[in-house]
Order: structure tokens, then sequence, then C-alpha cells
């Protein structure tokens, strides 16, 4: 109960494909989701090879509780080692492709191989056949999904990538549902790598839990909570994640113009109160979301014309703030165009302003882009979303991600993130507790694996000094963790402004009765970090990639709240290695394997 | 006062919890396909619309039903299939001019909303959507509702043009 209890299998290469009872002792070891598809990937490939060849495994996994009413329980989760930083990745997503591969019957489909030319999936329940995809090759997402619906049920659900995926493009993400991304870590370079440019999902069967009626008061009690909590009730319905906007950049910690400033002057034009007022046509949710924190929104007239769902908080400073653009509806159309074409808005975003940086310093010249590429250049900035999504021109070197662009004109300082993967919207300067999250961040930079800043900003579960250092590693740890429980269930991290690992613990065993008590599953969440950690020392990693750049280390910002403010990582991480059971070099100490049942296995 | 079904598909942010709240009610199990609440999403379009059983004063599945399957409890003004009497003959899913009610392959009866009042009489669908898009009220709340929104309405427009 609570799993569906079967895998599939796909070999592109020769075309098989198998469906596997899922070991069920594995998976109440897992969870479901990131969590379990780790694991499966760290039995299955070696960490070291190549990201990009076909012996690499595409796992698109689901949690116990997707597809049911727990509040946000509709998400699925893309994992494979990453084209972007060579770590572990696992990108996550909602929209309705999770719900419904689990109705087809699956928990997880795990894609090996390569197809000799381009294909999609059709998963129709039970029946799983490998189509050609030579008609769409080359559309966008949106075209994608309209093609194969017509082609195959006006119900199913879909997961494709774009142009960008297609040409391997290190920024490419997975999209589904039209607007719905499992964005970060090049995830879509490893479906184009494969040639695989979508699975469309049709199911029509039943997830069942173990005891119906209390879980569905389980999840009623969730439901208010959500509700009556300040953030999931009512500040993310209400501006959406862009809400916090004015916030961060009140701290002084709203990265701008690729990390040179702490705070946008034209941060109120691209905030979630102005976006509300000018864009947005209503509210949207997830399958089975009672937040609700999309957003609908339209361009209705201009050079920018257009309509989508977004820009989320990290868009409006990835292609915004980051590149100095506040003209909303510039912003707005990159990020449509994001979505059509298949790219992580915050890497590509962030792309673009490593591009500006080293224009404006000198180190590209102009005849390179073609153009002038200043901070601030809203034309410049859509103009170069285009182009790194269809890797056209300069685009092709954008395509590569801030990391290697920045190599590649001689400046690797300039490059804002950690193991090759951007950062997000929180400068770790100003931040502490986001820094080390950062640095130790098993799948590169990333705020979403460990959000400290719920209690550096927000106060949850208590507030804490963002500036101050103390208690930072206890909770990037324990912040991690929670994470990875969260995200191995099937449902959403927004939920843990309200809901505590009881809530969640409470659900999961009503649904899977397999006998979780609340220690365990945070539990769990550290052995699945650890077991991440593990694939990543595998892969060649040290503790020497738990850094970040010289700017955020050295370099004072230079004005604002936040002001003289740099990450202080070196006063955090040894405290954090220490916490985690790992020794000075960061690796886990055989007596925290044994603890976390990964010792003699893996 | 009978209560009825009120639809506000403005509201609807197309989570379809209501359609998973429906199925486990009356299956046991999570399966949007067996739910009597359906969710139509236009993402092009950012239309949502929620649709169940209207519960016709002049109900046509009823009427044409052969085996008379097809009750209506009076006091909650709600039409219900009899699963003794239901024979699968598909007439009222044929009948029925809004498609709010199906046959099901695996059990072969019709199914169709019935304000749950084969369980509790308690809507789970309305207990499970957050943004009020779906509201079990009076009978006559909902004209009622409208009734004072276009009066308001007027009164602006009368405001500006006797003023
Ligand atoms: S529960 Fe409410 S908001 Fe969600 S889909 Fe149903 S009617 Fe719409
Ligand atoms: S099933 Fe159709 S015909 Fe019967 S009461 Fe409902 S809406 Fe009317
Ligand atoms: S009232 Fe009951 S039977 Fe009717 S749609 Fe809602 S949950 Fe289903």
């Amino acid at each position: 109960m609570g799993w569906t209890g079967t895998i599939l299998r796909v070999n592109l290469s020769n075309g098989s494909v198998t469906k596997e009872p899922l070991d069920l002792q594995l998976a109440r070891a897992y969870i479901g989701g990131r969590g379990l598809a780790t694991k499966i990937l760290y039995d299955e490939i070696d960490p070291r090879l190549d990201p990009l060849g076909p012996a690499n495994k595409l796992i698109l996994a689901t949690g116990p509780l997707t597809g049911t009413n727990a509040p946000t329980g509709g998400r699925y989760m893309a994992v494979t080692k990453s084209p972007l930083t060579a770590a572990i990745a696992c990108s996550n997503s909602g929209g309705y492709v999770g719900a419904e591969m689990r109705y087809a019957g699956y928990d997880l489909v795990i894609v090996e191989g390569k197809a000799p030319h381009p294909v999609y999936l059709w998963i129709n329940n039970d029946r799983v056949e490998i189509r050609d995809a030579a008609q769409v090759w080359g559309q966008s997402t949106h075209e994608t999904e309209d093609a194969l619906r017509a082609a195959t049920s006006a119900e199913a659900k879909i997961l494709s990538i774009g142009p960008a995926g297609e040409t391997l493009s290190l920024t490419a993400c997975i999209i589904n549902d039209k607007h719905r991304a499992a964005g970060r870590s090049g995830v879509g370079a490893v479906m184009g790598s494969k040639n695989l440019k979508a699975v469309v999902f049709r199911g029509t069967r039943s997830v069942k839990v173990a005891h119906p009626q209390e879980f569905m008061r389980a999840c009623l009690t969730a439901v208010a909570k959500l509700k009556a909590d300040h953030g999931s009730g009512e500040g993310l319905p209400t501006y959406g994640t862009p809400g916090i906007v004015n916030v961060i950049n009140a701290h002084g910690f709203m990265p701008t113009n690729n990390f040179q400033f702490g705070q946008f002057a034209g941060a109120d034009k691209i905030s979630g109160e102005t976006i509300h007022e000018e864009i947005l046509i209503r509210n949207k949710g997830c399958f089975a979301c009672t937040i609700a924190c999309a957003r609908v929104t339209e361009v209705k007239a201009g050079t920018f014309k257009g309509s989508g769902e977004g820009p989320e908080y990290e868009t409006v400073w990835g292609l915004g703030a980051m590149t100095g653009v506040d003209d909303l509806a510039a912003v707005t159309k990159a990020n449509y165009l994001c979505n059509e074409l298949g790219m992580d808005t915050i890497e590509a975003g962030v792309a673009i302003a490593t591009a500006m940086e080293l224009f404006e310093r000198g180190y590209i010249p102009e005849r390179e882009i073609g153009r002038s590429l200043r901070f601030g250049d809203a034309d410049a900035l859509v103009e170069m979303t285009e182009k790194l999504g269809r890797g056209e021109g300069f685009g092709a070197l954008l395509a590569l991600g801030g990391a290697r662009l920045a190599e590649r004109y001689g400046h690797p300082e300039l490059f804002m993130g950690v193991k090759q993967q951007a950062f997000a919207a929180y400068d770790g300067r100003g931040a502490q507790g986001i820094g080390l999250g950062y640095a130790t961040s098993n799948r590169g930079a990333c705020h979403l694996r460990g959000y400290t800043i719920a209690a550096e900003v927000f106060g949850v579960p208590r507030k804490m000094d963002p500036f101050s250092t103390e208690g930072k590693a206890a909770l990037a740890k324990a912040s991690q963790d929670a994470t990875a429980f969260v995200d191995s269930t099937g449902t959403c991290v927004f939920t843990t402004f309200a809901l505590g690992p009881a809530d969640l613990h409470a659900m999961l065993e009503l649904a899977t009765n397999a006998g979780y008590t609340e220690e365990e599953v945070v539990k769990i969440g550290e052995r699945i970090w650890n077991l991440e950690r593990l694939f990543n020392l595998k892969a060649g990693f040290s503790a020497k990639d738990d850094t970040l750049p010289r700017r955020i280390l050295e370099e004072p910002i230079p004005a604002g709240p936040a002001k003289g403010k740099v990450a202080r990582l070196g006063e955090m991480l040894p405290e954090y290695y220490r916490l985690r059971g790992w020794d000075p070099q960061g690796v886990p100490t055989p007596e925290k394997l044994r603890d976390l049942g990964l010792y003699p296995t893996p | 006062m009978a209560k009825v079904l009120s639809i506000i598909p403005e509201r609807c942010t197309a989570c379809r919890a209501c359609e998973l709240a429906c199925s486990v009610k009356h299956t046991g199990e999570f399966n949007p396909t067996r739910s009597r609440i359906k969710v139509s999403i236009f993402l092009e379009e950012a239309v949502y619309i929620p649709t169940a059983c209207t519960q016709c004063s002049e109900a046509w599945c009823a009427k044409i039903c052969p085996t008379t399957a097809i009750l209506r409890n009076d006091d909650y003004m709600a039409y219900y299939v009899d699963d003794n009497k239901c024979v699968g003959c598909k007439m009222c899913v044929l009948a029925c001019p809004f498609g709010a009610i199906e046959l099901y392959a695996d059990h072969g009866k019709a199914e169709k909303c019935d304000l749950c009042l084969s369980i509790d009489g308690d809507p789970e669908c309305v207990k499970f959507c957050t943004p009020k898009a779906l509201l079990f009220t009076d009978e006559d709340a909902g004209p009622k509702a409208k009734q004072a929104a276009t009066a308001l309405r007027m009164k602006e427009v009368y405001k500006e043009v006797a003023g």
C-alpha cells in the first residue's frame, strides 16, 4: 500500500520495455521520489561516467503521496547524473504529470540507453510504446504537448524538452504541463542526449492508501494548517513566490548585477505586488495543491507581448535583478521563452548576467556577441534568452551555463555559483546560512536543498539573525535532511512553512502502513543526504568543492543593510562536517554510515 | 431548505483536489476517473471549469431509467443510483445533457454525484476545495448572491448616469 509496487524500465538503445516489482524493503528505507531514485541510480551507474553518454540513466520518480489528497501531493523528481555539475541531480516539478504516472501504475520510470533517432514514450496504463518523434523534434515544449496530446489522448499529461534540451544546452530543463519545470542541473540535456523528446502519460488506475478514512482526516488537518499559516495560506496565494522580492531586497541580500550589489533599485517594478497589478490573470495550483502559488499571466501589449505562467521569485531575480533588468514585460517574456524552449530560468539568467559582466569589463568583445550586452538592457535580455534556447550564435556559448562561459573567457571567478551550478536569489554574504547551504548542497548551489531563509528571514520555525553564523551549521543540516525527506514523499517543500515532520509522517504512515516512526523519517532524510554525498565522492568531488566564489568570500557587499558583509564559510564548515558525522575532509565516517544503515552496503 | 452544490469557476485553481476527494470517498481509492466531479482545465485560456450533476428538477437520467434505479431523496433534493436496481443499460448516460452520469466498466453500474448522501450527506469535494470554488449552500443562496452583485453594479451605473 502507498506504493504502486511497479517500476517501468525502458531501454532506448534496444527498445526493451520491462516492468519490475518495486523492492518494498528498499522503498521503505528511501520512501520514494528523490531518495529511492538516488539509491537506484547509485546502485546502477558508475558515478564517474559521462552524463551525456548512453550509460547515464534518467529516473522519473514519484513518492507514496503523489496522486493522493495530501496537500501538494503531485510532485515527481528527475534524478540522474548532471551534465552541468557532474554531481547527482534531482530536479523536482509539480503540475499533473507525477500523479498521472502513478495512475498509470508506476512509482518510477527508469530510462536507459539512447534511441537511434528522436522518440517519445507513450505510457498508457500497461501499454508502453516507444514512438517516433520526428514530427515534434525541434518544436517548443508547448507545440510538442499539443501535438502529442493530439496523437495520443486528450487527457494525456506530458513532460518534454524544447530546443535547449535537444541541443544539449547545460541550462536545459524538463517542462511538464506547459509551464512547470524540473528546472535545475541540466536534466533536460540528459533527455536530449538520449534522443528522448517527451514522455506522455495516461493513467486510469487507482492509487491506494492503507487507511483511506484516517488518511483523509490527516490531509484535512494539514490543509487547515496550510490555510492558517501566513506564508502558505496568505503570502503565497496572494502574491506567489515573487511576494518576497521587496522583503529580500530590504534585507540587502538580493543579488544584483551578477552579485556586484546587494540591492536592486528596480526591485519594486518586478515585485509580486507589481505582477499582481499589471500582468496577473489568475492563480493556479499544481495537482492537489491547496497553496496555488503559480501565476497565470499575460503581457497584453508591446514588443514583449505574450502569455503563460510565471515569473517566479527566482525568475524575476535571475532574469531581472541579476541582469539589472527592471522591465517586468521583458523579464516575463524571457520567462515564457525559457518555458517554451526548455531551459532553467535561473541558469539562463545567470549565464546572461555573467556574460554582461564579462562584456562590461571588456573581456568579451562586442563582435563575438553581435551586440552590446550591458546590465539593464531589456532588449538584450530577451534576445539573448531566445538565442540561448536555440543555441544560435553567441547563444551557443550562453547555453554552456555561466561557469563554462566565464572560464572560456579566462575569468572563472566571475561565475556566481557552486559546482558549476548558479546561485539562487539570496546572497550568501547576507544570509550566512544559505551561503553554507549553497557550498554544501549535493547538487551544486541551490536554495531548495535546505531553505535556511525560512529561519533567517521569515522566522520559521524560529527567527535567526541572517548576518550571524551562530547555529547555522545545525540549521543547514536540519533543513537539508528535512528537505530530502519531503522531496521523497511526493509533496512540495512549500508545505514546510506550516507543516512539520510530524504532519507529513502522519500522512505517510497512514498511506503506507510501513511502521515509520517520526524520528525515523527525519533520519531517512539524513540517509538520503549522505547517500548523495557518497555518489558525489565517488564521482570525484571532495571538500575543496564545498566552497563559494571569491567574490562571496572576500568582496564585501558594497552598500545597503548588508554593507560590509562577506560569507564566513570558514567559521561554519568545520562545525557542519562535525555535526554531519563527517571527517575534516567531508567524508562520512564509517560510524555515521553504520548509524544510517549505509554500511557495509553500499 | 435543500442545499445545492454551487460552483464558482472563477475561484478554481485547477488543483483537482475535489476529484480525488470524491473518488476516495466513494471508492476508497484515489482515481480521478472515478470522480463524480470533473475539472476541465484549459491551460492556454487559463479557464478551469469544475462540473458535476446539477440535480435537475426534471431529471432526464431518472425519467429514462427503465428500472427506476435513479431515485430522488427529497430531503436533499439529490438523485442517487440504487446499485441493486441499476442494470448498466447506459440509458441515463445517453439522456443526461451534461455527461454528469457515467458507467464504470469495473462494476458495470452508473455513478453520479449524489451530494454524498449515499455516505453521509456531507460533500467531500467541498471540504477539500480551499479557494472555495465549491460551496454547499442553500438552494437560493447562489442566485441571491448574483442578484445582489448585479444590483450593486447597476447602482454604480445608475449613479454615474444620474449624477
Ligand atoms: S478543489 Fe476547488 S479549486 Fe481545486 S479543482 Fe476542485 S473546484 Fe477547483
Ligand atoms: S445526471 Fe444529468 S440528467 Fe441526471 S440529474 Fe444529473 S445533470 Fe440532470
Ligand atoms: S458532492 Fe460528493 S458525490 Fe458529489 S461531486 Fe462532491 S464529493 Fe462527489
